[in-house]
């Protein structure tokens, strides 16, 4: 950013002959310690490192899992119990992972409403928001091919179930599902083969994802962070170094949320999963009540709210599609919530419409939870299809402060910004 | 200042020329890494197998595997059987018969889901067509749904005597395979 010089002078020999050749440190330092960060992010923007640490995490466990896991159909299984009782810290491992990915989504859900709170999807930041989405929709292909490794029952159900959601295209051309479906399997059922090419795309797009993270970041310091008052950063006083202020809020952050993964991790690692995948993949046996891990629950509401089949397909993948359009159906010009009076009780709606289809995705379909999944699907889209457009014109948004700096100093008692926010 | 005429060139020929063969060429190197997926010889070879049905009594039922899936084969009690012929086809959900042996466009009646002669036997790939789970109602403490067929417990599909869906969210009756009678007590699946 123009505002901003960086200050890095390479100082040693070494660093100097570097930087004519290589000039990574210099990157790093602009980017990662001298970079203008608003001086008033909450923790809520702790987020985006909590993300890349446990990107980084899974990988690890994940690398030293693959190094005990044998990815076939007889195998699988067992495996991963001796990965839990044999292996030398394997029990820590597999927990981590296993924790790890419910962590890595619940800390994506906090980033991804942050971002609908304080407006951040808006100009210039769309190709940043439309990149977040896509990192999004890789990890959850990522999380679901992962949960198929140990093969137990849940893990063979949920691949045979999501799967067969391409045989929707059944009723469009008729075969054309089956073929696609057939394609996937490697087989003409959930087998083996199904396993060991789950297990090679699971190893394959945690990369995806980390280069997919790293233009995130490209957009992301091109035009600089949102802030809590939705407004850019304009003067020097506007913003603070990133180093020390940002990364020491983010260890803040980080080490909060690490308590929690490791409560998780230590005495509840088997809470968040499902006692039915502890019983070997069964080809023949369907248990009795499917459900899909707690990050996916809203998801599977939709799709079981809408009684036809390709329909609900259609539903399902559209409620994560449409966040690629939010930056242009929020018609507001005003990105944060706080200064939004009435979108603002509408964004908690939203947030409520979330938990409660999580709710009823774990219920059996049947009778009034079917009814409330209906109910709760209809406000999901509705939020982005008319809430978001019609607030741009109906709402009278709060006066927004000068600039981020007078936003935490306040006016003096003249009713005059700050001294340091007239300055540029 | 003169305008050179926009007359193709060869310049533009052999771009555009290159340019076919990387698009052909592309495709033709992507494929086997597309069809490479697909289910392998060692798989489709998997094609037929023979069922002893002799031990099964009436009313009972037993499921076997055949191409990994799960196939239904009941022994039909002359109730089931009569409550199956009863179905008005043209109010059906899906008003076709979904038999493999038979063409796509033949309904739905019962004769047209079981083998002529052997009515009181009913073969058909046990899975849901919704999204794939097992419907239950093989064993005798099953729960077998609105029409005493078949039940999935998954999304609540209901399949009638003769596999029919009622009911729920499927969108197909159960899909029949390509099987005979190669006598009173073998069948040949596949």
């Amino acid at each position: 950013m123009a505002l901003h010089e960086s200050s890095y002078e390479p100082k040693s020999g070494f660093s100097k002959w570097m930087d004519e050749r290589l000039p990574i440190g210099r990157l790093m330092h602009t980017q990662f310690i001298d970079f203008p960060t608003p001086r008033n992010l909450n923790y809520l923007w702790t987020f985006g490192g909590i993300l890349t640490f446990f990107l980084m995490a899974q990988i690890v466990t994940g690398v030293v899992l693959a190094m005990h896991y044998q990815p076939s159909a007889a195998d699988a299984f067992d495996s991963i119990e001796a990965i839990r009782r044999d292996v030398n810290y394997g029990w820590l491992m597999r927990n981590l992972h296993a924790v790890g990915a419910s962590m890595f989504f619940l800390a994506a859900y906090i980033h991804i409403f942050r971002g609908l709170y304080y407006g951040s999807y808006k100009a210039p930041r769309e190709v940043l928001w439309i990149i977040g989405v896509l990192i999004f929709v890789v990890m959850m292909a990522t999380a679901f091919m992962g949960y198929s490794l140990p093969w137990g029952q849940m893990s063979f159900w949920a691949v045979t179930v999501i799967t067969n959601l391409f045989s929707s295209l059944d009723s469009i051309v008729n075969g054309l599902g089956t073929t696609i479906v057939q394609w996937l399997w490697g087989g003409y059922s959930v087998s083996g083969a199904t396993l060991n090419r789950f297990y090679s795309l699971h190893y394959l797009l945690p990369f995806v994802i980390a280069g997919l993270v790293g233009l995130h970041l490209w957009a992301l310091h091109l035009v600089g962070q949102n802030s809590p008052t939705g407004l850019d950063v304009k003067t020097k006083s506007d913003a603070v170094p990133m180093h020390p202020y940002a990364t020491s809020k983010d260890a803040v952050g980080m080490f909060a949320f690490l308590i929690l993964f490791a409560w998780f991790t230590f005495f509840l690692p088997d809470y968040l999963g499902h006692a039915d995948n502890y019983v070997p993949a069964n080809p023949l046996v369907t248990p009795p009540h499917i459900v899909p891990e707690w990050y996916f629950l809203p998801y599977y509401a939709i799709l079981r709210a809408i009684p036809s089949k390709l329909f609900g397909v259609i539903a399902m993948f559209s409620s994560i599609g449409i966040l690629l359009f939010v930056p242009w159906l929020d018609r507001s010009r005003v990105r944060s919530a706080k200064y939004r009076p009435i979108y603002k009780w509408f964004f908690w709606l939203f947030a409520f419409t979330c938990v409660a289809l999580g709710f009823l995705g774990s219920k059996p379909p049947e009778g009034a939870y079917v009814l409330w999944a209906r109910v709760f699907t209809a406000y999901y889209f509705a939020h982005f299809l008319i809430v978001m457009p019609l607030l741009g014109w109906l709402e009278t948004p709060r006066k927004l402060p000068g600039s981020i700096t007078e936003a935490v100093l306040g006016r003096d008692e003249a009713g005059r910004a700050p001294a340091a926010a007239t300055k540029v | 200042m003169a305008i050179d005429a926009e007359e193709p060139a060869r310049r533009d020929f052999l771009i555009l020329a290159a340019n076919a063969f990387v698009a052909v060429g592309g495709a033709v190197t992507l494929w086997p890494f597309i069809d490479q997926m697909n289910p392998d010889a060692g798989t489709q070879a998997l094609s037929s197998i023979e069922v002893d049905i002799a031990p099964i009594k009436v009313g009972q039922a037993i499921t076997v595997l055949w191409r990994g899936k799960p196939v239904f084969i009941r022994h039909r009690t002359p109730e089931e059987i009569e409550e199956a012929k009863a179905v008005d086809v043209t109010k059906l959900r899906d008003e076709y018969a979904r038999n493999e042996a038979l063409p796509s466009s033949d309904l739905a009646t019962d004769l047209n889901r079981t083998k002529a002669g052997h009515e009181n036997w009913i073969i058909m790939v046990g899975i849901c067509t919704h999204l794939g789970c097992i419907p239950k109602g093989q064993s005798l403490g099953d729960k077998k749904g609105d029409y005493d067929g078949w039940f999935c417990p998954c999304h609540g599909s209901h399949y009638d005597t003769a596999g029919r869906i009622r009911k729920g969210p499927a969108p197909r009756n159960l899909e029949v395979p390509v099987y005979e009678f190669i006598s009173d007590t073998k069948v040949k699946i596949g």
